[in-house]
């Protein structure tokens, strides 16, 4: 049987050295390895442990255009930050496709210590910085990883230097721009040394309306000893993008990372998050929220590895699904025999809004040492009928009253935001997208 | 004593149901503006129902009868609409909404009613002073109104936010369903304030309770008995009075002799 | 011998102190611990029964053979080599938290059973070595010694030895017979529900099961009967190298009520042995079904040598509105346990539950939990799982909660908590929550923790050494599930926690 995943070899097979000419030798040399681990591999399908509603095989069955010439598809940067999350900060970038553009402010404004450039410029010229994380997190006999080692051209680097603490955050702006359906292929390599600290907002955004996109993400995120990274991932996309981000964190001791996920619009999005935490008293938040309606399609999947002991992990996952909206939330704690005292809790709560609505929920945990504290829940459910009661007995209107409901059902995940300007703009836009005010791109103009 | 002011609330025959269970079997009840009128019972007999029902609860289903507030059909409005022509319910037990603060929740329930009569909404200037000034009335702590609704709030904080809501709302009607319930006496002389310094000629107050002790400091000028889902005695302050003294055993035996 | 292990020999406990048995009534609190002396396998003992073994191996003239033994129509027949040739395109289940082996299928002996006459009709022709083994295994054959609530039906390896009570129940219309007496003598009421509830398209070991099962009970309760006594079924391995594959079917029509008992003890032996049971429960309207497991197969020693694996498909069919299904199981014993008690809630207002103590210590391994499926509107279930993990065990709870699309109003509460003994063990959760109804409420709840050291510190500051404690503690811990036991049930089960987790403490 002929998968999807067999168009994606053939391409490599034929272009390899279009596909080498456009990269970097560091990115170059881990082709033939990821070409070898596909032989004979298969992409997940729905029902697969841990795929439970989503086929990543059918995901990559569409015939896309790949831009492995690298043709240069120009984006107006300007008319993409109509976006919803505009000056949130002055270090700006933009990834068109896989390619990335600073912005002036960004070149203008970076202080020492701090690196953010393209991966295939940052290949040539710091080969061995470059090659000393490259692939060295995310693992190929994962098919998805394998599959974009194989095919990425470029895609960021980001690297603070020991003891470097940006004072605001680092935003990048992914956007999917083609007249022809288009896959992006991306790797975000990301490298915090010791006691440094990164705030980095990435924003997904695609243009033409109605075009079929499909965006293939690995990030692998480096923590050295203290450093501190949070993510903030937001998504406000179309119906016909497909997302595939895979994000791979290595934490050494005292680190803290913390990622939220929020997905506001989107096609079919399958996020994975997948940490492990080899040193003592690392601190880790998973977070995120997805609002679905329509036909979107969420599904979170993450991982906590407790390889150390005296760490802590917490994660928050929360879902209002509406219409035909499906979601899913698969999460795994593991606690590793020499990670004595880890500290680790994970909840998922989940509204549905109507009939059409689905939720799959797999909180699970797997605890190999007795001196843990461990804890996880997982409900689906409506919204309080006796809040509802309660505030329309006030006077407020029913409609009001669930969104304001709605809205307050994902507050403990915005509270999790540390930047408070990027937190009232989060809390801003879910109210919007709860009371069906979000669009003021185009972008978003769709689903309304 | 028969004051001949307005009829405000006027329930004929009111008969509901919650699942398969009548709960109330016939209520007739005439409220005239500038009365206080309290309903006593044992546990069980429908009290609670009852100010659910006038107030909306889905959770009940009214199979028969009438309500009225000042002539409007109270049964055929959403709860939201009901509060908007002036009905309040003091909720026995004031519900949590954890991450809704009490601005944006009296924000949202005080620009409904505007939005109701076709008034625009309060300034944020205005909404905030009158906020403070309503505070006073109950005295509310300014940190519990920055606070999620109810959320965290003690027994007696729950239910000055009630009477809170009641300043804010300034009803015609208001329902204290059992407002006395575990609040301690100083609690409950600061409600009870409220409630008082609330009451006009043209309002009324309809305070259901168990106990005596609420009616001390909220005067009563009607005193109704619910039994079995209907108002089996009405009387004056006094029947207050006999049902402290005597228990309810009495009435128990009186009607189901019948 | 450990240094622990002598000092249990020396216990000064043991003496003076008779154990308390159950017959001699609920026993307190005190007599249980003090009962539990060795923290060894009881019931490990071979009895020396003259027994037919036919040679190991697995094809379709085993299974004629197995089939002829037990006289079977050709249907039956026919059901069972359709399941072989099903089994055969199958591969055996990796998905579970389980280290399996491969297991030899063509290396087990797929029918053992005591020689004797044509099916037993009194006492008297029972062999009195097989009394003897049931004797001591605390389940008399002879029904005056029985407790007065329990009608028995003891299986040993292939087939039924007696079952008790026939008679009484018989006059109520309530059929308790061995699996193989009903294919003969209810062949309709068989063909009827035999499969479909669990089809041997099922999984692996259902397939194997319907290819060579042997014995096990069938129930049937009349419209409107409540069954007056308890109905239990005692199953034993004796034989050595040989599976056991036995069947049970119960079916409650309208308004009826059972509670039904199973229980389970097989020799010490190096080698490990299968067991791949199916139970299936049809519960009709308004009807009810209590079904009561204590598993106590022999487990293995401390290195993980020997013990037996337990491969078990069990599932009910709430098929008639208001119908309930209740499982309550006590799982202690098995080197590995692959088993999910699982409820169709197909009826409307149909209710299922399952609460669960699963204990594991040595190098014992269990994945098990249950799966609710909500078919029928208003349908609620309740899950309480409590797992106990000492030495070197795995333990792993894996569960599945799914609301399709029409069951409106249906609820589900799930609480499933971990205890971990050691330091080595392993606690597992790993539900699956499936929900495609808005009206649904479904709530998850899992904690793990250890052995709370104040508690430990406040019982021995009482004066109550460690072990005693923790077995104080832990049935604590287990104290919601053992409570849904019947009496008799929960006195065992108690004594078996405690006895099971000796030594455990590290």
């Amino acid at each position: 049987m002929k998968t999807s995943l067999t168009q994606y070899t053939d391409l490599y097979d034929t272009n390899r050295a279009v596909i080498d000419e456009g990269s970097a030798p560091v990115l170059n040399a881990l082709r033939p390895a990821a070409r070898e681990a596909l032989a004979g591999a298969s992409l997940p399908e729905k029902g697969d442990e841990g795929f439970e509603i989503t086929s990543v095989n059918s995901m990559l069955a569409p015939n896309y255009g790949l831009n492995i010439s690298r043709i240069n598809i120009p984006v107006d940067v300007a008319d993409t930050f109509r976006c919803d999350v505009p000056n949130m900060s002055s270090l700006m970038g933009v990834v068109a496709n896989d390619k990335f553009v600073p912005t002036a402010g960004l070149l203008r404004n970076l202080p020492d210590g701090v690196t953010v450039m393209s991966l295939a410029e940052a290949a040539k010229a710091y080969p061995d910085r470059v090659a000393s994380l490259y692939g060295t997190i995310a693992p190929i006999s994962n098919p998805v990883v394998a599959l974009d080692t194989m095919l990425v051209q470029d895609g960021v680097y980001i690297r603070v230097e020991a003891g470097v603490k940006l004072d605001r955050p680092l935003q990048i702006v992914n956007v999917l721009q083609s007249s022809v359906p288009l896959m992006a292929v991306r790797r975000i390599l990301i490298d915090v040394d010791r006691d440094a600290d990164l705030r980095l907002l990435l924003c997904d955004h695609s243009r033409n309306v109605g075009m079929d996109y499909l965006a293939l993400q690995v990030t692998e995120a480096s923590l050295a000893p203290g450093a501190r990274l949070e993510i903030y991932d937001l998504e406000e996309s179309t119906a016909t993008t497909n997302r595939l981000s895979l994000t791979y964190v290595r934490q050494q001791e005292r680190s803290a990372f913390l990622a939220n996920t929020t997905t506001l619009l989107n096609g079919t999005t399958r996020n994975r998050y997948n940490v492990d935490i080899l040193g003592e008293r690392c601190s880790t938040g998973l977070y995120g929220m997805a609002i679905g309606s329509a036909k979107q399609h969420v599904d979170n999947s993450t991982v906590i590895n407790h390889r150390a002991p005296r760490s802590v992990s917490n994660q928050l996952y929360r879902y209002v699904l509406d219409d035909d909206a499906r979601g899913a939330f698969e999460g795994l704690i593991e606690v590793f025999p020499d990670a004595p005292f880890t500290e680790a809790f994970q909840t998922n709560n989940n509204i549905l809004a109507s009939t059409g609505a689905q939720m799959h929920a797999k909180p699970q945990l797997i605890i190999n040492n007795d001196d843990v504290k461990c804890s996880h829940g997982a409900t689906t459910g409506q919204l309080n009928r006796e809040a509802l009661f309660y505030m329309r007995s006030r006077g407020i209107p029913e409609a009001e009253a669930r969104t304001m409901l709605m809205q307050a059902f994902m507050v403990d995940v915005i509270n999790t935001v540390s930047v408070e300007a990027l937190r009232d703009r989060l809390r801003h836009l879910v109210e919007k997208r709860f009371d069906g005010t979000l669009g003021a791109c185009e972008t978003c103009r769709l689903h309304q | 004593m028969q004051s001949q002011s307005e009829i405000l609330l006027d329930v004929r025959n009111l008969h509901a149901r919650i699942g398969e269970k009548e709960i109330l079997k016939g209520i007739n009840l005439t409220v005239r503006r500038g009365e206080v009128h309290a309903i006593m019972g044992p546990n069980g007999s429908g009290k609670s129902t009852f100010s659910s029902v006038l107030a909306g609860n889905p959770a009940f289903t009214v199979t028969e009868g009438t309500a009225t507030l000042h002539g409007v059909d109270l049964l055929s409005l959403p709860p939201e609409d009901r509060s908007h022509e002036g009905l309040f319910l003091s909720f026995q037990y004031p519900v949590e909404i954890p991450g809704v603060s009490m601005v944006n929740f009296m924000r949202a329930a005080v620009n409904a009613k505007r939005k109701y009569f076709n008034e625009p909404p309060m300034s944020a200037t205005d909404f905030l002073k009158m906020m403070r000034q309503k505070r006073a009335v109950v005295e509310l702590d300014n940190k519990l109104a920055s606070r999620s609704v109810n959320e965290g709030f003690s027994g007696g904080e729950k239910k000055r936010n009630e009477i809170f809501q009641m300043a804010v709302l300034e009803p015609q009607l208001s329902i204290l369903d059992e407002t006395d319930s575990g609040l301690d006496i100083d609690a409950l002389r600061i409600v009870s304030q409220g409630v008082n310094t609330l009451k006009t000629a043209d309002n009324a107050t309809i305070v259901i309770t168990h106990y005596q002790r609420l009616l001390d400091y909220i005067k009563p000028d009607f005193v109704h008995v619910l039994y079995k889902g209907r108002i089996v005695m009405t009387g004056g302050p006094e029947l207050a009075l006999e049902l402290e003294q005597r228990g309810y055993d009495w009435i128990k035996e009186e009607n189901d002799a019948k | 011998m450990s240094m622990k292990e002598q000092n249990h020999d020396k216990d000064p406990r043991k003496g003076g102190q008779k154990p308390a048995g159950p017959e001699q009534g609920k026993p307190s609190a005190g007599d249980i611990i003090n009962d539990a002396t060795t923290g060894e396998y009881k019931y490990g003992f071979v009895s020396d029964i003259d027994t037919e073994i036919i040679p190991v191996g697995l094809n379709e003239d085993v299974i004629r053979l197995i089939s002829a033994k037990k006289n079977e129509p050709q249907w039956l027949l026919d059901f069972r080599l359709e399941a072989y040739r099903y089994w055969l395109t199958l591969e055996m289940p990796r998905w579970a938290h389980l280290d399996i082996p491969d297991i030899d299928y063509q290396a087990i002996s797929y029918y053992a059973a005591p020689r004797k006459k044509e099916g037993p009709k009194s006492l008297d022709e029972v062999d009195p070595e097989l009394l003897d083994t049931f004797n001591r295994l605390g389940i008399p054959l002879e029904e005056q010694k029985q407790l007065s609530g329990m009608a028995v039906d003891a299986v040993m390896d292939s087939t039924s030895v007696k079952t008790t009570h026939r008679e009484k129940l018989a006059s109520l219309g309530i059929i308790f017979c061995s699996f193989s007496e009903a294919v003969k003598d209810y062949p309709d009421l068989v063909r009827k529900y035999l499969g479909s509830v669990v089809s041997y398209r099922d999984n692996f070991f259902a397939a194997l099961n319907s290819a060579v099962f042997s014995d096990g009970s069938f129930v049937y309760i009349p419209k409107g009967v409540r069954c007056p006594m308890e109905l239990s079924t005692y199953f034993r391995i004796n034989a050595s190298g040989t599976g056991q594959f036995e069947r049970t079917l119960i079916v409650a029509d309208d308004d009826a009520y059972v509670s039904y008992l199973e229980g389970c003890t097989a020799p010490q032996r190096d080698e490990n042995q299968l067991h791949a049971a199916i139970v299936e429960i049809i519960v009709e309207e308004r009807a009810e079904v209590k079904y009561s497991t204590v598993q106590n197969w022999y487990a293995g020693d401390k290195e993980g040598r020997g013990g037996i694996y337990n491969f078990v498909t069990k599932r009910g069919l709430c098929r008639g509105d208001y119908s309930k299904l209740s499982w309550t199981q006590v799982e202690t014993g098995s080197a590995i346990t692959w088993k999910y008690p699982s409820c169709i809630l197909k009826g409307d207002n149909s209710v299922g539950e399952f609460y669960s103590v699963a204990v594991t210590r040595n190098r014992q391994q269990a994945d098990t939990g249950t799966k609710m499926i909500h078919i029928g509107r208003n349908s609620r279930s309740t899950i309480v799982s409590k797992g106990i993990s000492a030495g070197e065990s795995q333990n792993s709870y894996r569960g599945l909660v799914k609301v399709v699309p029409a069951a409106d109003g249906c609820r589900n509460y799930t609480q499933c908590d971990s205890l971990l003994l050691s330091s080595h063990c392993g606690a597992h959760t790993f539900p699956y929550i499936d929900v495609k109804n808005p009206t649904a409420v479904v709530e998850h709840e899992a904690t793990t923790s250890k052995i709370s050291e104040d508690q430990l510190f406040y019982c021995n500051q009482r004066g109550i050494p460690t072990e005693e404690a923790v077995g104080l503690i832990v049935n604590g811990y287990a104290k919601e599930v053992m409570n849904k036991l019947p009496m008799e049930f929960a006195v065992e089960a108690q004594k078996l926690l405690q006895i099971t987790l000796e030594g455990s403490v590290g």
